[in-house]
């Protein structure tokens, strides 16, 4: 039954595309927006991966998602070649403005799609590893270790904010041109991209599933509710933590890679501390520590604020914060909880 | 069973300037089963924690047969078969008594092979054998969370036995518990103490006669007599720290 609804919406999901691409009565904005929404289900898959499962609270991972954008981010600009306003054949118009000579050593690669998607997934995994290593190893837990995620994602804004770190400074990369040699203002590129974020979030979801029912799914959530038991139990929990956190900053990175060129910019403010507490809120509000309610969360929060924000702008921080508030005292196994109990 | 011995051996653990431990030695012979009793503070629960690597000592040799334990952490003790049973009942609440009994088996720890693993034919038989022998065969799909006081002890020496540990360590096994259900568990422990060592820490002196073994008495950190029931009662040093000077 369960799979059966999941196939359905799946299938009317691609669907979409296919209307838009006839012309059948889907708007361009249906395929731009629903198509966010799907990267914003992958980041909040993988932080109840990590939360849910694990217990590891990560307030700061949109940094992941937003070390991804920036890698293919810095694709696509490479991509833009001669096309700038200041026509130069390899630097990027913001490097032309600011006067560099030649490519920062840190652009070499990007000009290949293989090398920035597998950017979009070391850079995340690698920051995941170490500050992880680091914060597991000194067994910060629990709110020392959301602050800790908060203080990284904050402090990479104010890095990124700064024109000499060379990725374009406040205002990061814009104006992109193609990608794989589609133009990307095309129905065509919109409807790739979002079949492929479509089958990236099924992927994700498969991955977590599998890792939730297996034996290691059970030794997160013995890591979560009992970490020292499990130690004496033999089990080396820094193993089991890292691993987790680094594959949930890998997928946030795959979501953050997928978002950039369906909204055409990427800047340092994807990396302020709100866009992952608003993750965070998608999570709780779907269903913590069930994979399906993070994704369901993502959807259901994000419609309510496209909705909303064209609605009644002004009210929609209201409007989040007494989601917030009810979920956590009348839905404490969240929206998934509720569907669950109905039947 | 050819199982090693437990060497401890003027152990000392300091706590800003609080001992804990002082010059604490003692011998577990393989096989052997051992009571500990002390009045409150004597340091047995930290004795414990030296043992199984959660505290490190000040100064002092811990070894187990020839592996000096006083190196390794927590999760390569345990590997090592040395297995610990606390005073306040711990099981994952949000498994089943059975993924329980699932997670101590003796397997695979790390990630990946976690991912991987299955739980094999002979392995399901050996978990449903122990919840037959802890008397929870009917519990197997419930919820841990949802056992009883007594029911989380027997679950916990369960996930022990899952272990197989050469040596057991058990901290009050018997505390909170009513009549019926001590006598359920010295008859559990005794089962197991005849494959084993087992160190035993208990301050119900009913129970530790019940054992019928050697019984070592620690006050402030340090053995303070050692023998059978009978000798250590006898001890005017004993009776001193038990009955006020």
């Amino acid at each position: 039954m369960r799979r059966l609804i999941i196939l359905a919406i799946t299938l009317l999901l691609a669907l979409l595309p296919a209307l838009n691409l006839a012309g059948l009565g889907v708007s361009d904005f249906v395929i731009t927006v629903v198509g966010k929404w799907l990267c914003y289900a992958i980041l909040a898959l993988s932080i109840d991966l990590a939360w849910g499962y694990a217990g590891i609270l990560s307030l700061g991972h949109g940094a992941f998602f937003a070390l991804g954008g920036y890698a293919m981010g810095m694709h696509l600009m490479r991509l833009i070649g001669p096309r700038g306003v200041y026509g130069h054949p390899v630097l990027p118009d913001f490097m032309v403005f600011l006067g560099y000579q030649e490519l920062p050593w840190f652009w070499w690669g990007f000009q290949s799609f293989p090398f920035a998607m597998l950017m979009a997934l070391l850079i995340p995994g690698a920051l995941a590893f170490l500050v992880g290593y680091l914060a597991f190893r000194s067994r910060i837990t629990g709110v020392y270790l959301s602050i800790l995620t908060q203080a990284l994602t904050y402090a990479l804004m104010l890095a990124f904010f700064r024109n000499d770190m060379g990725l374009g400074g406040n205002n990061g990369f814009t104006d992109f041109k193609e990608l794989l040699g589609i133009a990307l203002n095309t129905p065509l590129a919109r409807a790739l991209l979002f079949w492929s974020s479509l089958a990236a979030l099924g992927g994700c979801l498969w991955l977590g599933t599998s890792i939730a029912r297996s034996k290691l799914g059970r030794v997160l959530v013995g890591v979560r509710d009992a970490e020292a038991r499990l130690r004496f139990l033999g089990y080396d929990t820094l193993q089991h933590k890292l691993f987790v956190f680094v594959l949930s900053a890998m997928m946030a990175g795959i979501a953050g890679a997928l978002y950039v060129p369906q909204v055409g910019i990427i800047n340092p403010s994807e990396f302020s501390p709100g866009n992952s507490l608003e993750a965070v809120v998608w999570v709780a509000f779907g269903g913590r520590g069930t994979l399906l309610g993070a994704v369901l969360g993502a959807f259901t929060v994000n419609g309510l604020k496209t909705w909303l924000t064209s609605v009644a702008p002004d009210l929609w921080l209201f409007v989040l914060g007494a989601v917030f508030v009810a979920v956590t005292l009348l839905l404490p196994r969240g929206l998934i909880g509720l569907l669950e109990k109905r039947r | 069973m050819s199982g090693r011995a437990l060497y401890v051996d003027g152990v000392s653990v300091v706590f800003d300037g609080f001992r804990a431990l002082n010059n604490l030695s003692f011998i577990i012979e393989p096989g052997e089963l051992r009571a500990v009793i002390g009045p409150n503070g004597a340091g047995k629960t930290t004795m414990m924690d030296v043992i199984t690597g959660k505290t490190k000592p000040t100064a002092g040799i811990v070894k187990f047969g020839d592996t000096d334990l006083t190196r390794l952490d927590e999760p390569r003790i345990a590997m090592l078969g040395i297995g610990r049973k606390f005073q306040k009942p711990t099981v994952f609440d949000a498994l089943t008594v059975f993924e329980n009994l699932e997670l101590a088996l003796k397997a695979v720890r790390g990630p990946i092979a976690c991912w991987k693993w299955r739980l094999a034919a002979e392995q399901r038989d050996r978990i449903e054998a122990v919840l037959r022998e802890i008397g929870l065969s009917e519990r197997g799909q419930d919820l841990a969370g949802l056992l009883s006081h007594g029911q989380r002890q027997w679950l916990e020496i369960g996930m022990l036995l899952m272990q197989e540990p050469e040596l057991l360590l058990v901290d009050e096994p018997v505390a909170g518990m009513t009549d019926q259900e001590t006598e359920h568990t010295a008859a559990l422990l005794a089962r197991i103490a005849g494959q084993r060592s087992v160190v035993v820490v208990e301050h119900d002196l009913e129970f530790v006669r019940a054992l019928g073994c050697k019984v070592t008495v620690m006050c402030e950190g340090t053995v303070l007599s050692e023998g059978s029931i009978d000798h250590v009662q006898n001890d005017p040093r004993v009776i001193e720290v038990y009955l006020g000077r």
